[in-house]
């Protein structure tokens, strides 16, 4: 379908332009922008005056639990909650049940993923065999299958030589590794942030030792592997000063931070909400302000969801014992534009962070941009409508976020994938 | 109703009481005003017993509805109670709740032999079958619920009635 | 977000923990508990207070002791009592603990006494009944996990009360195993609310959490200079559990460096209490010289307890 997005503020945090302009897609690709092209005849026209085009979201982390966790959620609703959210490419933490260890598994849920033609999903696949930390899995097969990088999910590598030599055998082919810093022992059993309020609340701490051990490790084995690494779901401002100080020392990595850590605080935790309970620990508000300041400056180089869909079940029990995790797809835009607002960054580079830079870290060059001959994936948005979020607005199956009842900025009208309309309120 | 002479009743109360008074006869005060009471009368009628004290804030029968009173007081009777013959006292006779609650509290502490009740002012008002022995003054017309009339002590000892329209606390 | 053990008129309709909670309704359970202690006295230890009400101990961690004080505090008070022993630990999923209460407040339960290991779960019961319209139902902590056990912390507060009369000139230690103690955690916080000006903790590194100073409270490592002058010596239970590993070497080191003897008594006040919530190791955190002298006051704690838990179960039993 031949479709114009017409005078829409055009914001391409790639070609870092921001103009109000249209937006003429055609055969499931953008033809042109500004004037159309010989010929376009629009079948259909968003008048998009007073909203902002940008690229369709891009989420380093968002578990569809599937397969194996159909009943926390499924393909379907998250794949709405996606489309809901302006999320049109999603990468996939290989935590699932089975794991994403084996080609045809992948190749399975790419091929659900297709057929529900909703966002492109990007899997990432297990570096383990079962995220066991013993036996490397098949990268070069499960690449062939869709896979885009490997990772351990949140499941840290026990014995050091495993993840040495897994580092390796990806760098052998080039392979991107994504690692989140967990610290195997030092921690285990905890639940919150080692500090005050833990030590107030009763509950098990995680010292931030337990993240800095870990990139310690990651970042001096990556320096022998000549791995290609990232590292995910960054909580302190120590974490971030460890990959800056590698960055330094000439080591290209990488690194990205989900929408709770760059809002919240151990504070937020309050009376017990288990929907703070997330990993890693939202930590102080000197971190959070050190991950903000660090995102704003593109020092971390992108947000994501973390989206976690958890059932009433695994969050109605006492903190401790609730299941980790939040469902964040339809906070994306809203936390990043809430983001935006508090920590003084411009709506350009605050799209950036969920656009072009983490397309980057995935490696795609279809999307996450508005060039011409680009894949049309793009989302429309109103960054002056607020809304309300709450469990009955929420498209997700997961319905647990430690904002609900906040009210937050911006509101998708439109998702495009592949030029079709797959999003339309 | 403030011509209410409370020192002149109080003298008039001991006079009631003094004929029947025994050296095995004990007095109880109900908290607060009936105690002070119990207090002058205890002086004034020469009683060996020790002075007994009842807070009935764990009796009432209110207290599902009304809660526990803010500030509740130790209940302190140390004669033997069994057997004994026990006036209790209260500054003013309305309900006949705090009386009943006051009985109940009493009875925890074992069998009396007599139970009296000896009160200044009856201020008619009864919702229980209950009366008072001694009574030194008895109001010719009930007094409406919605005032309240109680028992005022001040720093010389001297004991004054108070009105106020204030919801009547049962008594 | 409102504090859930209080509700909108900031009366307490819960008792789940002592932080936080204003001095005047701690000061005024402390008040209140003097009348009740004057009950145990009695020929009829009963009052009629909570006649007809029906109070659930639910004790989903083992506490014969702690159950048995609640159970006579409310059967002191005439209420009719059902215990409830659910054990956890064991592997196969039962009930949820939300399905445990739904199902009791169908019995018409009007007191929930709780008990559990995980910090926060007698909030999330008082947060459930205040979501499903259950104004009425009533929760008391009685030891959750690390965080609060805030009957104990109150009858430890009487204890105080009743031998030294006024708290803001004393100086306390707590000494032991902080970290995964539910009673220190409330003794700072009433301790604290209370305006005694000195509260020291007394332990190794080991079993202090992180950031305890931020709680008001004055570290030591160093047994003889953390008792130097005090007043009260507050010792907290050692578990067996912690006691050979990771935490500690040996029961016999920690006694030889933390357990109270005489000896080191010397240095706490001549007038010095010494308190201990009970079960004692003995020869362990304490010696029994000290456990059964003259300035323990152990036992007293016991009686205390009951009138406390009378006090509070009876200003949240009306309404």
């Amino acid at each position: 379908m031949n479709i114009l997005i017409s005078n829409g503020r055009v914001i391409d945090p790639a070609r870092r332009s921001d103009s109000v302009q249209n937006v003429y897609v055609a055969h499931g690709k953008i033809v042109a922008l500004g004037s159309a092209p010989d010929g376009f005849h629009a079948e259909r026209t968003i008048d998009a005056s007073g909203l902002v085009v940008a690229p369709g979201f891009i989420d380093l982390a968002a578990r569809l639990r599937e397969p194996g966790f159909e009943y926390r959620a499924t393909l379907e609703s998250e794949m709405e909650a996606a489309m809901a959210g302006g999320v049109t490419s999603l990468a996939i933490p290989p935590d699932t049940d089975p794991t994403l260890d084996e080609p045809g598994l992948v190749e399975m849920l790419t091929y659900r993923a297709k057929k529900l033609n909703r966002a492109h999903i990007y899997p990432v696949g297990a570096l383990t065999l079962g995220l066991k930390g013993e036996r490397l899995s098949e990268m070069a097969e499960l690449v062939e299958a869709g896979c885009v990088a490997f990772s351990q999910a949140n499941v840290p590598i026990i014995d050091n030589t495993v993840l040495m030599r897994a580092l390796q055998y990806a760098a052998t082919f080039n392979f991107r590794v994504w690692l989140q810093p967990i610290a195997p022992f030092l921690g285990r059993g905890g639940n919150a942030h080692d500090g005050e309020m833990a030590t107030r609340m009763g509950l098990a701490g995680i010292p931030v030792a337990a993240e800095t051990i870990a990139l310690y490790t990651y970042l001096e084995l990556a320096k022998i592997t000549d791995a290609r690494l990232h590292i995910t779901r960054l909580s302190s401002a120590a974490g971030l000063a460890l990959i800056e100080q590698a960055r330094a020392d000439g080591m290209d990595v990488s690194c990205d931070v989900s929408i709770n850590h760059v809002h919240l605080s151990d504070m937020d935790i309050g009376y017990f909400n288990p929907n703070c309970h997330l990993i890693p620990p939202l930590r102080s508000q000197r971190d959070r302000e050190a991950l903000s300041q660090g995102l704003a400056e593109g020092r971390i180089n992108a947000l994501c969801s973390d989206h976690t869909p958890v059932d009433d079940d695994g969050k109605q029990v006492p903190f401790s014992e609730a299941e980790p995790g939040a469902t964040g797809l339809e906070l994306l835009l809203p936390l990043t534009l809430k983001w935006a607002e508090r920590a003084g960054v411009p709506l350009m580079d605050a799209l950036a962070r969920i656009t072009s830079d983490p397309a980057k870290i995935i490696g795609i060059t279809k999307a996450g941009h508005l060039s011409p001959g680009a894949r049309a994936d793009i989302c429309v948005f109103d960054p002056h409508a607020h809304a309300i979020i709450s469990r009955e607005n929420l498209r997700s199956q997961g319905k647990n976020t430690p904002f609900l009842g906040l009210e937050l900025p911006g509101k998708v009208r439109y998702t495009l994938v592949e030029g079709e309309l797959m999003f339309d309120h | 109703m403030t011509e209410l002479d409370a020192e002149a009743l109080c003298q008039q109360l001991a006079a009631q009481m003094r004929p029947h008074v025994t050296p095995a006869t004990a007095l109880v005060g109900i908290y607060t005003g009936g105690l002070w009471l119990a207090e002058r009368l205890h002086t004034e009628l020469g009683i060996t017993q020790p002075l007994g004290a009842i807070d009935v804030s764990f009796y009432r029968d209110d207290y599902a509805s009304k809660g526990l009173h803010a500030k509740p007081q130790r209940t302190e009777i140390t004669f033997n109670v069994d057997g004994a013959h026990v006036i209790l006292v209260d500054d003013v006779l309305f309900t006949g709740r705090t009386t009943r609650a006051a009985l109940n509290e009493l009875f925890d502490f074992g069998r009396p032999g007599v139970v009296e009740l000896a009160v200044l002012l009856d201020r008619g008002g009864r919702e229980l079958p209950v009366a008072a022995r001694y009574c030194a003054h008895t109001l010719a017309e009930p007094l409406p619920r919605s005032q309240n009339l109680e028992l005022q002590r001040d720093e010389d000892g001297q004991l004054t009635f108070q009105l106020t329209q204030t919801p009547a606390v049962e008594r | 977000m409102r504090n859930p053990q209080l509700n909108k008129h900031g009366e307490l309709q819960h008792l789940l923990t002592l932080d936080g909670l204003p001095r005047e309704i701690v000061t005024t359970i402390l008040d209140t508990a003097t009348p009740f202690a004057a009950v145990a006295e009695r020929e009829v230890k009963k009052l009629p207070l909570m006649r007809g009400k029906s109070v659930f101990n639910l004790f989903f961690e083992n506490s014969t002791r702690t159950r048995t004080t609640f159970e006579i505090a409310a059967k002191r008070l005439s209420a009719d009592v059902v215990n409830l022993n659910i054990n956890t630990s064991s592997a196969a999923k039962g009930e949820s603990l939300l399905d445990t209460v739904d199902n009791l407040c169908a019995m018409h339960a009007d007191m929930f006494v709780v008990r559990h290991a995980a910090s926060g779960a007698p909030m999330l019961i008082a947060q459930h009944l205040q979501h499903t319209g259950r104004d009425d139902v009533r929760v008391i902590n009685a030891g959750d996990g690390r965080h609060a056990h805030p009957t104990q912390g109150l009858l430890d507060m009487y204890t105080i009360r009743h031998f030294k009369h006024d708290f803001t000139n004393l100086t306390v230690a707590i000494v032991g195993d902080v970290l995964h103690s539910r009673v220190a955690r409330s003794q700072i916080a009433a301790l604290t609310t209370l305006g005694v000006p000195e509260v020291r903790v007394i332990g190794p590194r080991t079993l202090l959490p992180t950031e305890v100073e931020k709680l008001g409270v004055r570290v030591f490592h160093d047994m003889s200079e953390g008792l130097k002058g005090v007043d009260v010596v507050m010792m907290l239970r050692l578990q067996n559990e912690r006691m050979n590993g990771a935490l500690l070497p040996t029961p016999q080191e920690y006694y030889k460096i933390w357990g109270l003897t005489a000896d080191k008594l010397t240095l706490a006040k001549p007038d010095a209490i010494v308190m201990h919530p009970g079960p004692m190791n003995r020869g362990v955190e304490i010696d029994s010289a000290v456990a059964d002298g003259t300035q323990a006051v152990i036992l007293p704690q016991v009686t205390f307890g009951i009138a406390v838990r009378m006090a509070v179960m009876s200003m949240l039993g009306s309404h």
